[in-house]
């Protein structure tokens, strides 16, 4: 057992753990925090879009040093159908700006960055060392965690589990509920290297600028599922996530579905002549506000994907995380500054600033979201998507049939498929769901 | 008992892209790693240490990013790290980096206790020379066990150390005088992992970083490019060979006969090689 004992020990070296050791290490409170990868980020799967504001707030110059690939300036979202897509595209030079607002990043290397910068204000972090268990005393209050390292319990005032989406830990000592296959999706990626040259000519890029195509429809085999690419300085993310719950009655794979989507039209020519260098997969939290588990106990809070912070709707992630993470430090912080024990009662804090926040706010404007797009996946991603196209298509298509013709029966095809009250069903219960 | 190991942060070659026009190897991005026979090396100095007291030094001669495989060796359990690094060692071959090496192991031992045992790799990942084990302990006027496969015995009183070195045919058991200096073979020992205590030790140690000056290196011609008679003349990938496998059809004959026959109409030269060699015997 170490002897030390340190005023936080947090778990896991991602964005959500990175932000509350560097908070809290900044304040200047002894941090330790244990990380089971050779180095912060090995071991780390996103897309991967990174917000700058929710970055500013914990490292406000990061843009002078920090790992960036390309700033966004073009948002695609495609409706896709076998052989189709419709997309609505928007491009601004706004984007051009001084100080830009979407990065593509990959995490391998923003992560050591970002966990560098919580070392330099003082936290120890140690890699390649796993948390087993936490170590709870007699009234069941955290009071410490075991390592895989021999004499590996070690003592803190207070555990950030930010141990990430399968919350192996929480769920063992029984602050949580493992999360269900309803409300997690399955993603894999692939990183696709292709010179600079090739990438901004594909993709109509000049310098750093970047593009995001986010993609659903026929591509998730009628499953709730989106696919995306991201263009890097010279690679492309591609990927294709659906529910799990959806995978185990469909019986698809992920990498069958990714093989599709690398085939489709609209997408093989982007990727055409790439090298494969990377394939990875990660779980993400997907079921919204209503999935929110216990944030926090005696002697520990939750944060980022541990505590199923993701906005699915708007593919945001990682910055709940950073600002979950931010916000428990300061949390616990000002429990600490005032000199007050790390208990439930006051670590109630940390939930009280975060429903301030817009982590929350966000989600709970979501939350009915998954619910319909999980239980209507097929209207959503299969019969809509090929509506769509086809109706597209019929409209752009010249071949002598009368235009009102046309419009009858793309009006036929929606009402035949969903039916006057399922179509207004739909985009009522829909429009709730957003509002 | 103070023993030093120098490592060395190699790229990790399980993940390195070579250049398709250049043919060089392509070094950025690629992760880097503790060159990994020397992590042998460190093990057995390590047990060398837990049995017979004393203290470890790494240490490596790199940029300054080398510290990273210094703080994963003192995780590990090592009790101290040297790194060397100045913009005078870059382009260092073997010539030039033993002659770096052997100065600092000098200063390691006025500075922290003399030397008794100096460990390395049997060689490295990206060089493969297995030259400067040697070339450090040549310069330190040490005795040389290259090879090792084990350490047997020490003896701190008469100072002898007794080891088991491999050979072509065979292993030889050899008995030296320290100081020495011992190159490690692969695969020889268990690597162990750090404790938690070391891991936090290491997280927060301060690496010894030594300049040329520092290092009370003599003569500064003799580093880096400068110091480096070594000249690449042309780096280039094997091309796969052109010849295609060829099935040989033994009709009748004994496989090996028709095999025989092939070759030698392949290669008639072979022939009266062959016949030649067989008479000598």
């Amino acid at each position: 057992m170490i002897e030390e004992r340190f005023d936080a020990i947090v778990v896991g070296a991602g964005m959500a753990g990175n932000a509350a050791a560097l908070t809290m290490a900044k304040r200047g409170m002894k941090v330790l925090q244990i990380e089971r990868g050779e180095y912060p980020g090995s071991k780390n799967v996103q897309g991967a879009i990174l917000y700058a504001d929710m970055l500013e707030k914990l490292v406000p110059d990061f843009r002078e040093d920090a790992p960036l690939e390309r700033h966004l300036v073009e948002q695609r979202f495609w409706m896709m159908d076998a052989k189709s897509h419709t997309g609505l595209h928007h491009r601004s030079d706004d984007f051009n700006e001084e100080k830009p607002n979407r990065y593509t990043i990959i995490r391998a290397q923003f992560d050591k960055w970002l966990s560098s910068r919580a070392q330099e204000a003082g936290a120890i972090v140690l890699c390649e060392t796993t948390v087993k268990e936490l170590v709870q005393d007699a009234y069941g209050k955290v009071i410490g965690v075991i390592t895989d390292r021999d004499g590996g319990q070690v003592h803190a005032d207070v555990v950030v589990l930010a141990e990430g989406v399968n919350g192996l830990l929480g769920t063992k000592a029984e602050l949580r509920e493992r999360p269900s296959p309803e409300n997690v999706a399955l993603a894999v990626k692939e990183m696709h290297f292709l010179p600079r040259e090739t990438i901004e000519a594909r993709f109509n890029l000049k310098g750093d600028e970047g593009v995001v195509i986010e993609a659903a429809g026929t591509i998730s085999a009628g499953m709730t599922g989106m696919g995306f690419i991201y263009t890097n300085k010279e690679s492309i993310s591609l990927g294709i996530g659906c529910l799990v719950a959806d995978f185990q009655k469909t019986g698809e794979t992920p990498y069958g579905l990714l093989e599709r989507f690398k085939k489709h039209p609209s997408v093989a020519p982007l990727i055409e002549g790439s090298e494969v260098k990377e394939y990875a997969g990660h779980l993400i939290p997907e079921g919204g506000y209503n999935a929110i588990p216990q944030l926090y106990g005696d002697g520990w809070v939750v944060v980022g994907d541990a505590a199923q912070l993701n906005n699915a709707m708007h593919r945001e992630g990682s910055n709940l995380a950073m600002t979950s993470g931010r916000i428990a430090g300061e949390a616990i912080f000002q429990v600490k500054s005032r000199k007050d024990p790390m208990t439930k009662e006051n670590l109630a804090l940390y939930k009280k600033m975060l429903d301030d926040s817009f982590v929350i706010k966000d989600l709970k404007k979501y939350k009915d979201m998954p619910g319909l797009l999980h239980i209507q996946s097929q209207n959503f991603f299969l019969t809509y998507p090929q509506l769509v196209n086809k109706a597209l298509q019929n409209f752009v298509r010249v071949d002598g049939t009368p235009k009102l013709e046309k419009e009858k029966t793309t009006i036929k095809s929606f009402v035949s498929a969903r039916s006057w009250g399922g179509l207004f069903g739909d985009a009522f219960r829909f429009a709730r769901a957003w509002r | 008992m103070h023993i030093v190991v120098c490592i060395k942060q190699v790229p990790d070659s399980a993940q390195i892209r070579v250049h398709p026009v250049t043919n060089t190897i392509m070094r950025q991005g690629v992760p880097t790693i503790i060159n990994p026979y020397d992590l042998f090396a460190l093990e057995e100095a390590l047990r060398l240490r837990d049995e017979f007291g004393g203290e470890v030094t790494v240490l490596t001669m790199g940029p300054p990013t080398a510290e990273d495989s210094l703080r994963k060796a003192l995780t590990i359990g090592a009790n101290r790290a040297v790194l060397l690094t100045d913009r005078f060692f870059a382009g260092s071959d073997t010539l030039a980096t033993s002659y770096a090496l052997a100065a600092a192991i000098r200063k390691i031992g006025s500075t922290f206790g003399a030397v008794d045992v100096v460990f390395t790799g049997k060689q490295t990942i990206d060089g493969d020379t297995a030259q400067v084990g040697p070339g450090i302990c040549k310069r330190l006027d040490f005795l040389q066990l290259t090879y090792v496969s084990k350490v047997s015995s020490l003896d701190l009183e008469a100072r002898t150390i007794e080891v088991e070195r491999r050979s072509e045919g065979g292993v030889q058991v050899l008995r030296s005088n320290l100081p020495c200096l011992i190159t490690m073979l692969e695969g020889t020992n268990q690597v162990r992992r750090g404790s938690m205590i070391n891991a936090l030790n290491a997280a927060r140690a301060e690496v010894v970083k030594w300049s040329a000056q520092d290092a009370g290196v003599e003569d500064i011609q003799k580093c880096g490019l400068r110091g480096s008679p070594t000249v690449v003349k042309r780096v280039f990938a094997p091309t796969p060979r052109a010849e295609k496998a060829k099935v040989v059809e033994a009709a009748g004959q004994p496989p090996a006969e028709a095999l025989i026959d092939e070759i030698f109409k392949l290669r008639p030269k072979l022939e009266n090689e062959m016949f030649e060699l067989a008479r000598g015997f």
